[in-house]
């Protein structure tokens, strides 16, 4: 019932469609990308470089002589993919701090939230960097860097929500016949951290992207010949004033899928939890 | 108000503590022997690699290591890069100053125009102009920094030749950077400003200032402004910290001197000295910002009670 009215309301949202379609037609593409007419996106092929967008590549070709499209489609599949294990990383570590320090408070909240605190003071991608600079330059260690980094962001939502979530009588209710601690915090505290947590979840993939993409442009996450956008880009800024094709479609491939997460986020927001509204 | 300040600095301790530990792990937790790792770029005797063993006091236990890097990091020393054989202090001290102006610039940018974005929207509510000021907004907060910087490089520089692309220097260098930089954080703010006006302009005192027929842009400017900043205010600090590890990447975008090209570099080459430096000094810059932005913000507003 609450699912239906919640999805009604994210569905009147233009916003959120709009996102919904892109995100599909995105991800459908990444998916059947092996079934899709598309040259082999990491073969090179030098006699065919640097065509201009039309035929017989619809995005042009690289330095390599390879299809700026079929690289483009197959890089949905690396971002595509990196966004939601990171965010899967960071979320299941942060839920379960922000469940424990909110709900028992005291002391396990002290240590807990210090532990927070000190994750807090590397702003933006420098914790990234760090643990990108310990685990060595892969896709693996972006993803876990990146994860891990987030940690704070859900850990800090995850304890506001509980806090408030236990000062309700059916907590009490539940404490007074006797239920253990993990039914009082699993079954009734929480479903009331799910709604926030989807929506900074889906406004996370986002930003995971972003990052991802961010530290392959500078090196250190998929290594070439992968398809990867942020890696593309990078390729292609010193063909930047003649074949200026290369580096666009990835970037505005990147866009395109932050563009639609945004969205996407914003509308869920609205529908399930105005009160994150900035 | 001033034990509020004294245990607002004070809670500032542990956090320091923490950084510097976690920055310290890093040679810890790599996966194998972190000197090999280091040389592994380099013809090696087993000689060099007991000296760089020795030199960098891992034979002792870890908790003298500790001490010893937290000692010698308050008197300055963060050890010598592996790469340029130089002072990771120096390297940084000489690289530090770019880095900040690129950082402040972009604060410049993002406050000016994601105030601006903010109050237009907010005061036009319903309009076209907030319809489109919000969706510039989520443009730039859905842009990659990289991809704007080659966008501006490609479009201002290579065809128009307004501004120089790359490189360091003067002012005219500092301005694409200094855009791309502050384009997120400005989108950021304009969102933030936009609702906080719109909560503003709901109180009775605008009403009161609209009612005696003050001009809406007085009752906006004089009025509502102020009061609508201080929430932005706050998160000041907070952008300012994610402006400076912005840099990095601008920096490599325009190829621009800075911390962005040691930390990089540091990481390709397996230099952990210098990588644990800058990320052991961006970090503690950005909690002393904070620190600073807090002790301003309970100076300027004094209605907030701190229990």
């Amino acid at each position: 019932m609450v699912f239906t009215a919640s999805a009604r309301r994210v569905l009147q949202s233009k916003g959120a469609v709009a996102g919904l379609c892109v995100l599909g037609v995105l991800a459908l593409a990444a998916l059947a990308a092996p079934l899709l007419p598309l040259s082999n996106p990491i073969q090179i092929d030098a006699p065919h470089a640097l065509y201009s967008p039309g035929t017989p590549y619809l995005f042009g070709s690289d330095q390599y002589g390879r299809d700026v499209l079929s690289r483009v489609v197959y890089g949905g599949r690396v971002s595509l993919m990196v966004g939601p294990i990171a965010v899967g990383i960071a979320l299941v570590p942060g839920v379960a701090v922000g469940l424990l320090a909110g709900f028992y408070g005291r002391w396990v909240d002290v240590l807990l939230m210090r532990v927070v605190d000190v994750m807090l003071a590397f702003p933006g991608i420098l914790l990234a960097l760090g643990i990108v600079a310990v685990l060595g330059p892969s896709l693996t260690s972006l993803m876990i860097a990146v994860g891990i980094s987030s940690i704070p962001t859900y850990a800090r939502l995850t304890r506001a929500s509980v806090l408030s979530a236990r000062e309700n009588l059916y907590v009490d209710a539940a404490r007074v016949v006797g239920a253990p601690d993990r039914t009082i915090l699993l079954r009734h505290i929480l479903p009331n951290v799910v709604a926030p947590v989807i929506v900074v979840g889906t406004l996370g993939v986002g930003a995971a992207i972003l990052v991802a993409a961010t530290l392959s442009f500078l090196g250190l996450g998929s290594q070439p010949p992968t398809a990867e956008w942020g890696r593309m880009l990078s390729e292609g800024r010193q063909y930047l004033r003649e074949q200026w094709w290369i580096a666009t479609f990835p970037g505005l491939a990147i866009m395109l899928t932050v563009l639609a997460l945004n969205m996407l986020g914003d509308g869920l927001r609205d529908a399930l939890d105005p009160r994150l509204r900035v | 108000m001033n034990a509020y300040l004294a245990r607002r600095v004070v809670a500032t301790v542990p956090v320091l503590f923490g950084v510097s530990l976690l920055v310290f792990s890093m040679l810890a937790l790599v996966p194998g022997d972190p000197v090999q790792l280091m040389l592994s770029e380099f013809q090696t005797t087993p000689e060099q690699i007991a000296r760089l063993r020795s030199q960098l006091h891992l034979d002792e236990p870890l908790p003298v290591q500790f001490g010893r890097f937290v000692w010698n990091a308050v008197r300055g020393d963060l050890g010598t890069s592996i790469r340029t054989r130089r002072p990771v202090t120096t390297e940084i001290a000489d690289n530090f100053p770019a880095t900040l102006q690129l950082a402040l610039a972009g604060l410049l940018v993002a406050g000016i125009l994601g105030v601006s974005l903010g109050v237009i929207a907010a005061a036009n509510q319903h309009s076209w102009l907030e319809l489109g000021s919000m969706l510039l907004a989520l443009i730039g907060v859905s842009m990659p920094s990289f991809w704007l910087g080659l966008l501006l490089i490609f479009g201002l520089s290579l065809r128009l030749r307004l501004l120089p692309a790359t490189g360091g220097g003067d002012l005219a260098h500092l301005v694409l950077p200094a855009i791309t930089l502050g384009l997120g954080a400005a989108a950021i703010l304009a969102r933030l400003t936009r609702s906080s006006m719109l909560e503003v302009l709901r109180q009775e005192y605008v009403t009161t200032a609209r009612a005696k027929g003050l001009a809406e842009w007085l009752v906006i400017g004089r009025h509502a402004l102020k009061n609508a900043l201080i929430p932005v205010v706050t998160i000041f600090g907070l952008q300012f910290g994610q402006l400076l590890a912005g840099t990095f990447v601008v920096e490599t975008v325009f190829a621009r001197p800075g911390l962005g090209r040691l930390i990089i570099d540091g990481i390709l080459n397996k230099d952990f000295p210098m990588v644990q430096g800058v990320v052991l000094v961006v970090a503690v810059s950005y909690v002393l910002v904070n620190l600073l932005v807090d002790l301003m913000y309970a100076v300027l507003d004094p209605r907030i009670r701190y229990a």
